[in-house]
């Protein structure tokens, strides 16, 4: 489902366009074949078992790596085979989240986020500060700009790759792993951003993620890979295919708790005598 | 989408005879557009208003970039204490607008960094030195230690590293040697032919090159080789280790990280550094053969010289100044890799230092056994 929000898109309204995709190492597939859509303002989570090539499709959706057979299209334009100008077009509406978070270790946070709207905007320093915090506010990071990197914790850091990832506010963002890491309050207020910048801005979010809640929190729908098959076995959304899914991975992968016993409990152990 | 959309950001203004500014926003406000109307926005607002009224009806798209334009009016309301009111704004850019409290929004810098003065900078720089000096003094007891215990009980040394390290170290090393070498002697035999045929000894090229080798420097052009090459090899290689918490890991495991990675590497470079240095002093008597059959000597007088001039003595103290300058680079690149901080500059920094502090270490080192040899008259 596509939330309403300001362009009111129309369910025809596709933003990305994957077709007849084979990604792969050269000889080796990780992904042969396969095909999707991604509608404007919707948040499309890919899922799949350690290995299935989540990852390596994502970076080939960004333009990363280059696949081995098929058309990637954004907005229209396709990003594998765009050069020079029109392929730097293509990479302003996208906004990228590494799974390390990648933030670039010399600079601050706030240089770190603030690089883009210096490099591609013409916006005043005071504006380009303010949206800086505003977008470190929003991923519970106010008041830590002026921090290295490497000061921070891994969950920290994270966020303030999500604050750089967002801040040119782009149509599509890309996020690996955004909740890895994270504390499950910051995740649950990762999961709230989400929505609102879907909803309100119309933003499109990409997401490869292997937290359930998460998933079922943002997704409007997911695509599931499957490493023997090396194909997307199901798709849908995650309510309904946990409902209804006949496939045994889709089973396993949405109801993994439910065969497994409550462990006895175990009797505390008296501390020894001092 | 509509064609509104596309409408570029715009501003007017508006003032009533109450004092009130009626901002009215139009058309994209983006991040590429919003620049030019915030900039025209704070030329408005140069003279305070009573009242601020801003109107957002026209307003076709807004991204953060518009978000904070509007953000950034109520913080100038609150801070020069005059009422903003923000009108017509979607409902939906309402909600994320309201996400930020004007009131509760710390915009204040950070705090400046505590000024410093001379004397405590000096202070600093001699306590960064005195631990400088104590981890070395730690390390080298730590290391010597661990070459005794393996000299006792060689079981204990990682055998396969080590020959690893060997292959690493020398004989990946042999071909930059033996040309680096090579061209060494020529070079030195050729200024030295130049000068000495001024006064018709240029025969004696073969003893001031040989003697200048094997004694100086061969084990020298090896050792600076060897910092370079393998001393920031090993200050890199640890320094990623400790990065990636592999060091912390075999800490925890019970696993003492001087047994386990430097003592194989440091053997390694001390048994490779004379052996290579053997090879430049080959290479670089090849080169100098060459300058000398270059000016019509017959190569047996070549070979003559070189015997009668290099003793064992020669060959000796050339040969235990390599084993020291190995032993040096493999500790002291070990030493800045097990340094190594933090952060993505942290490693190239250690294998800076590596490089620095071992060819500092084998300059100082030779003037040390120059002395040391002139005392002993060798």
């Amino acid at each position: 489902m596509v939330p309403q929000n300001l362009y009111s898109p129309s369910p025809s309204d596709t933003l990305i366009r994957v077709e007849h995709l084979t990604v792969g190492f050269d000889p080796e597939i990780v992904l042969q074949d396969i095909s999707f859509d991604v509608q404007r303002g919707e948040v499309l989570v890919i899922l799949g078992g350690s290995g299935c090539g989540k990852s390596t499709l994502l970076k080939n959706m960004i333009g990363l790596y280059q696949p081995m057979q098929g058309r990637i299209l954004i907005d229209g334009d396709d990003i594998v085979t765009a050069q020079g100008l029109a392929r730097k077009a293509i990479l302003r509406k996208i906004g990228v989240l590494f799974q390390s978070g990648a933030l670039f270790g010399s600079m601050s946070l706030r240089e770190n986020v603030r690089l883009a709207l210096e490099e591609f905007t013409n916006l005043p320093r005071d504006a380009a500060d303010l949206i800086v915090s505003m977008k470190l506010y929003q991923v519970g990071l106010h008041g830590y700009g002026s921090k290295m990197p490497a000061e921070l914790s891994g969950g920290m850091q994270k966020r303030a790759a999500i604050a750089r990832a967002m801040v040119m506010d782009p149509q599509i963002l890309f996020l690996d792993e955004p909740s890895a890491g994270l504390d499950p309050i910051t995740a649950g207020d990762l999961d709230e951003l989400i929505l609102s910048l879907s909803q309100n801005l119309a933003m499109t979010f990409v997401i490869v993620t292997h937290e359930l809640p998460s998933v079922f929190a943002v997704a409007d729908r997911v695509i599931m890979l499957d490493k023997q098959l090396k194909k997307i076995v199901a798709t849908g959304n995650p309510w309904e295919l946990r409902q209804n899914t006949d496939h045994p991975l889709v089973y396993q992968f949405f109801h993994r708790n439910e065969g497994i016993s409550h462990k006895k409990r175990r009797t505390p152990v008296n501390p020894l005598p001092l | 989408m509509a064609d509104k959309d596309k409408q570029p950001a715009t501003v007017g203004s508006k003032t009533e005879s109450d004092g009130c500014l009626i901002l009215t926003y139009s058309g994209r406000l983006d991040c590429l557009t919003t620049g030019a109307v915030w900039r025209k926005t704070s030329y408005l607002l140069h003279r305070q208003p009573k009242r601020l009224v801003v109107d957002a009806a026209e307003v076709s798209y807004c991204d953060g970039s518009g978000i904070a334009l509007f953000f950034s009016l109520r913080l100038r309301g609150l801070r020069n204490q005059f009422p903003v009111e923000i009108r017509n704004l979607r409902p939906e850019l309402v909600s994320l607008l309201e996400r930020f409290q004007a009131d509760t929004f710390d915009l204040r810098p950070p705090a400046p960094p505590p000024q410093t003065n001379i004397p405590t900078e000096v202070g600093h720089w001699a306590w960064h030195v005195w631990q400088d000096v104590f981890e070395h003094i730690a390390f080298i007891g730590e290391l010597a230690s661990w070459m005794l215990k393996t000299l006792i009980r060689p079981v204990g040394l990682r055998w396969n590293d080590f020959f690893l390290m060997v292959e690493r170290t020398g004989a990946n090393a042999i071909g930059i040697i033996a040309l680096l070498g090579f061209l060494f002697g020529l070079i030195l035999a050729f200024s030295g032919a130049i000068s000495m045929q001024k006064f018709g000894v240029e025969v004696y090229v073969a003893d001031l090159t040989a003697i200048a080798l094997i004694r100086v420097l061969g084990p020298f052009l090896t050792a600076i080789i060897m910092a370079g090459r393998t001393g920031s090899s090993y200050a890199a290689e640890l320094g990623t280790m400790k990065i990636n918490n592999e060091i912390d890991a075999l800490a925890t495991m019970g696993l003492d990280p001087v047994r386990f990675l430097v003592l194989p590497r440091v053997l390694a470079t001390t048994l490779v550094t004379p052996l290579l240095a053997v090879l430049a002093n080959l290479s670089g008597l090849v080169g100098a053969a060459v300058v000398f059959l270059w000016m019509g000597f017959p190569l047996v007088t070549f070979t003559t010289h070189v015997q009668r001039v290099i003793t064992v003595q020669i060959l000796a103290s050339g040969l235990v100044k390599a084993v020291v300058f190995g032993l040096l680079v493999g500790a002291v690149g070990c030493l800045r890799g097990l340094q190594t901080e933090l952060g993505p500059s942290a490693v190239g920094i250690s294998t800076t230092r590596a490089v620095v502090s071992g060819i500092v270490l084998i300059v100082v080192t030779e003037g040390i056994f120059s002395v040391i040899y002139y005392c002993l008259g060798i």
